[in-house]
């Protein structure tokens, strides 16, 4: 049985793609509420397959992943918007929409969630204040750095309150500087309470952080420390 | 929450519009020539109605009687005649209102009038002129005349010649082409519709493919169906609406210049004219036209990047 308070459960999931390549095998690991979790592995070892599953982008070929005991590929379409709503995400390469200005890639979460314009026109300015953006609020994804895209994403990421979020090697793109950023924005989102999956494969950031590290290799959780290094 | 999602939709799919002007342009450009070619579609339909229509008017058959035939006899034929589902109209030419016409005709010829001066009496036949409903029925018309329904009094006959057997060969071949063109004309309108229609699909399904990613990622941040289609739609439907009035537009020099080059060509048509006076009906087809393919195409090309 699951304990009620884990919040997310990998059990035993394994994904196997259509040309017999094996992305993961028996990942067994769960999620406590408001912890900061980072996965590390080399590329390929089967992070992004693994938050992939999670986000029900695809399906496992065996096991099982719950979120507050739901199985999550169990939900039909309409339940899996409202579950994508609860967690926010950040990518490594940011996915902002090209056409929208700043404001109004953040208010499109809001949006689709269902949200007011007067919640929208009193969050969004709040939320960009929080990552320190107001000065961009009307300019396009295309007029700002790399740094400054990747705090649009995680205040988008934010706007909605999400219980979790995940960020998918969301300093790749940066530099040093704006990677000390990036992972001290996010830890000040888990000091408020949220939980935060983390993927990386850099060592400076899991050895600052001094978190819980899951690591991967070829499809495998070969390590799970409660306070790990990038290396043991 | 109906309205308010309606009114972030419409306005989303505005500012896509505008933002994205060079892919807007372009697809409003390609919609453009699908319409272009939807509203010739209509005017070639109009066009060859009404050519066709001129030419069957043209083609009659004459009876000409023989000169001894009292006018009682010959009336009594035409009587039978228009009773006849097939024949449309039944024209008396008497035999002196023959001869009136055949001096005219011939009023610079010295040699002929003369020669009929000889003469000192009519030669020429009184003449019924009969215009058949459609050009295949001549041939059963001729058949009834043949068949002993024009006869005198006496029951001889005062048929003196009938120009069908004479132009049977003309008339014949007049009929086929008549069908074919019918035939052709609608076929040529469905490829022509097929083609381009699948021009404006393949444009608009570029401007989505363009999108993809940004779809994608509408669909990780929980965005629902109608909410991601939604905008996309309003965009097709843009395109097809713009299209539409720049196509009505374009049209109005371009039947102008056409109409005056080939009024002569399609017998007594002005396309210019035909446009005019038809303008609300032809503005309704291409701007539905235009909104059509623009909002199905969105729709259906959608689709695919939908399935995250």
């Amino acid at each position: 049985m699951i304990e009620l308070k884990v919040m997310i459960v990998f059990d035993r999931v394994s994904k196997v793609y259509p040309d017999s390549s094996v992305a993961l095998e028996e990942v067994t690991f769960s999620i406590e509420p408001k912890e900061f979790i980072s996965i590390v592995g080399p590329s390929g070892a089967g992070k992004t397959t693994l938050l992939k599953l999670f986000l029900g982008e695809e399906k496992p070929t065996r096991g099982v992943i719950y979120y507050e005991s739901v199985n999550v590929h169990a939900l039909d379409k309409k339940e899996i918007n409202e579950f994508r709503r609860r967690v926010g995400m950040v990518f490594q390469d940011f996915r902002l929409l090209p056409n929208k200005t700043v404001y109004e890639n953040i208010a499109f979460t809001m949006e689709a969630a269902g949200r007011t314009d007067e919640e929208i026109e009193s969050d969004v300015p709040h939320v960009l204040e929080l990552v320190d953006l107001t000065p961009k609020i009307w300019n396009f994804p295309r007029e700002l750095s790399g740094g400054e895209k990747q705090r649009v994403a995680i205040a988008r990421a934010l706007v909605n309150e999400p219980e979790v979020i995940i960020a998918d090697e969301p300093t790749g793109n940066l530099d040093p500087v704006n990677t000390y950023d990036v992972v001290q924005i996010l830890k000040k989102i888990n000091n408020l309470g949220t939980t935060v999956i983390l993927t990386t494969h850099n060592k400076g950031i899991i050895d600052s952080l001094n978190g819980r590290v899951v690591a991967i290799e070829q499809g495998r959780v070969v390590r799970d420390d409660k306070a790990g290094k990038y290396f043991k | 929450m109906f309205w308010m999602k309606l009114k972030r939709i419409i306005r989303t799919g505005f500012f896509n519009f505008w933002r994205d002007g060079t892919v807007s342009l372009a697809s409003v450009l390609v919609m453009m020539v699908t319409l272009m070619v939807v509203g010739l579609i209509s005017f070639s339909g109009a066009i060859l109605d009404i050519t066709l229509l001129e030419l069957r008017n043209k083609i009659d058959i004459n009876v000409t009687f023989v000169t001894s035939a009292k006018e009682e006899d010959i009336l009594n034929v035409r009587h039978a005649l228009e009773s006849l589902t097939e024949v449309s109209l039944v024209t008396y030419v008497s035999r002196d209102e023959a001869l009136t016409a055949f001096k005219e005709r011939h009023s610079s010829d010295q040699s002929i009038l003369s020669a009929l001066d000889e003469l000192g009496e009519n030669p020429l036949g009184a003449v019924l002129n009969i215009k058949a409903r459609d050009p295949s029925q001549y041939a059963s018309v001729a058949e009834f005349l043949e068949g002993g329904n024009a006869l005198s009094s006496d029951g001889i006959t005062i048929v003196d010649r009938i120009n069908y057997f004479e132009n049977k060969a003309a008339i014949d071949k007049l009929t086929h082409i008549i069908a074919s063109a019918d035939r052709m004309g609608f076929a040529l309108t469905i490829f022509l519709a097929i083609i381009s229609v699948l021009i404006a699909f393949n444009t608009i399904r570029l401007t989505i493919y363009i999108a993809r990613d940004e779809i994608s990622v509408m669909r990780l941040v929980g965005a629902s169906t109608t909410y991601i289609q939604g905008p996309f739609v309003v965009v097709g439907i843009i395109y097809g609406i713009t299209a539409g009035f720049l196509t009505l537009l374009l049209l109005l020099p371009l039947t102008y210049w056409l109409g005056s080059t080939t009024e002569s060509f399609f017998i007594g048509f002005n396309i210019f004219s035909y446009y005019l006076r038809h303008f609300l009906e032809i503005a309704l087809i291409i701007v539905a036209s235009g909104v059509f393919i623009g909002a199905i195409s969105s729709l259906l090309a959608i689709r695919k990047y939908l399935k995250v």
